[in-house]
């Protein structure tokens, strides 16, 4: 179970989302796709049509900058970042 | 006893001010939409629910919907994006339009998207290809956001399937058919730069319809006021006794088809009030003459900007005015403009101002 840290801004948009989560998955887009099923509407927060991560979201796992193809480990920490931008 | 709502949408979400029918005291609810930079927030008079039009640096855009005038929150985006194969993004939901269940978003780059489920879901319905200047829009080197939007719609009064939409920079456009097809509705307009079009390359900022008369149109352009006496399909320039020929609020009267208001700036980078003096503007003739309406308005040092949805104007038989202010401030007038005050201070950048009656 990979180690899924999601950004605060993204918790009031949803009932229930935790910041931090265990996700089964293979791969970050994958992550995503199992957190889509519960909370609909949360793949277009984070990506754009393609899909891609969104320009100003940034996800690292185990610390490394990652894309929706990056695989997990069991035990991968997974960051979801909202990049510093705008005022 | 009716309560007066003002829906006000800034670049750090949406808020609340509420009066009664005196329109004397206001309170001020918010922010709404987790903050989010709303850009044109309306009320849908059918059934009561509010609309905002909302992009996130970081999580995209989407519309915020309030059922119950702020109570209750939700957003949604599903099918609010163009086939990623089509090399167009929607990078900003800019303007709303509803009417009868109906929602409609304009989006840049531009397209138009409408629902049919009170804003759960969303659907393409044009991106008025193959009109005059869409190879401008949809050059992508035209797609970086500020580029080439869907500013406004409007629809009629009575055919749903009959809308006017503004492309930023390119002119106005109706359809009658629900958008299976388009006619420029820029006959008589001035530009002051080079047009690849005969019937586009128009800046127009702003469009409203006189309640009194749905054949009184009025345009706030880049270059000049204009009216049109045939539901936009022609135009005659009305800028004489304005201060500039710029600016992006209008307001029509209610009641009055010749009456009309407008809020002029310096044009260029400053796009202010001029003089650091608020002031709106009058005419009760169909733009033969003009007055300025500045009692109760900052007449020193206020460098402040109105957008294009930054003015309201309500329902009432002696209708109030409403302009929220680039730097936060929302004035108000119950006597038709004569006089001002100020009924907010210090909220975010504002974008648009809507107003409602409801029991």
């Amino acid at each position: 179970m990979a180690d899924l840290h999601l950004p605060g801004t993204l918790a009031p948009l949803f009932t229930d989302l935790p910041r931090h989560i265990d996700v089964e998955a293979a791969t970050v887009g994958e992550a995503i796709d199992r957190l889509e099923a519960q909370w609909p509407g949360l793949r277009d927060r984070l990506c754009e049509p393609g899909p891609l991560l969104r320009r100003h979201i940034h996800v690292y796992v185990d610390q490394e900058r990652a894309t929706l193809e990056t695989p997990l480990e069991a035990r991968s920490r997974v960051d979801v970042i909202a990049a510093i931008s705008g005022g | 006893m009716p309560r007066t709502v003002l829906v006000v949408g800034t670049r750090k979400g949406c808020f609340l001010l509420e009066s009664d029918q005196d329109r004397r005291d206001w309170s001020v609810r918010g922010p709404f939409c987790e903050n989010w930079p709303v850009y044109h927030a309306i009320h849908d008079a059918g059934t009561g629910a509010i609309y905002a039009a909302a992009a996130s640096e970081w999580l995209g855009s989407a519309v915020w919907r309030s059922p119950d005038l702020g109570e209750t929150w939700a957003l949604s985006s599903e099918g609010l994006a163009y086939d990623a194969d089509s090399g167009r993004k929607v990078s900003k939901v800019s303007t709303l339009a509803v009417k009868n269940g109906r929602v409609l978003v304009g989006v840049e780059a531009p397209g138009i998207f409408e629902s049919r489920d009170d804003g759960a879901t969303w659907s393409l319905l044009t991106t008025l290809a193959g009109q005059p200047g869409s190879e401008m829009w949809d050059d992508p080197a035209n797609q970086p956001p500020g580029h080439l939007g869907i500013s406004a719609l409007m629809f009629d009064d009575e055919a749903d399937s009959r809308f006017w939409a503004i492309v930023q920079g390119i002119g106005l456009f109706e359809t009658t058919d629900d958008s299976a097809s388009w006619t420029p509705r820029n006959r008589g307009l001035r530009a002051d730069w080079p047009r690849p079009h005969e019937e586009v390359g128009f800046c127009v900022h702003k469009l409203v319809r006189s309640p009194a008369d749905g054949a009184r149109m009025y345009q706030q352009n880049h270059v000049g006021m204009h009216r049109s006496d045939d539901t936009g399909q022609s135009w005659v320039e009305i800028t004489e006794g304005l201060p500039t020929e710029f600016g992006f609020a209008a307001a029509a009267h209610p009641h009055d088809r010749d009456t009309f208001y407008v809020i002029p700036l310096d044009p260029g980078h400053g796009r202010c009030m001029p003089d650091g003096e608020a002031a709106v503007w009058r005419t009760r003739d169909a733009g033969e003459s003009w007055q300025r309406l500045d009692r109760g308005l900052p007449q020193q040092d206020a460098f402040v900007g109105v957008l294009r949805e930054g003015l309201a104007i309500d329902s009432y038989d002696v209708p109030g005015l409403y302009f929220g202010t680039s730097t936060g401030q929302v004035f108000a007038s119950v006597n038709e403009g004569e006089s001002w005050s100020e009924i907010a201070s210090y909220l975010p950048s504002i974008s648009s101002v809507e107003v409602a009656v409801v029991d």
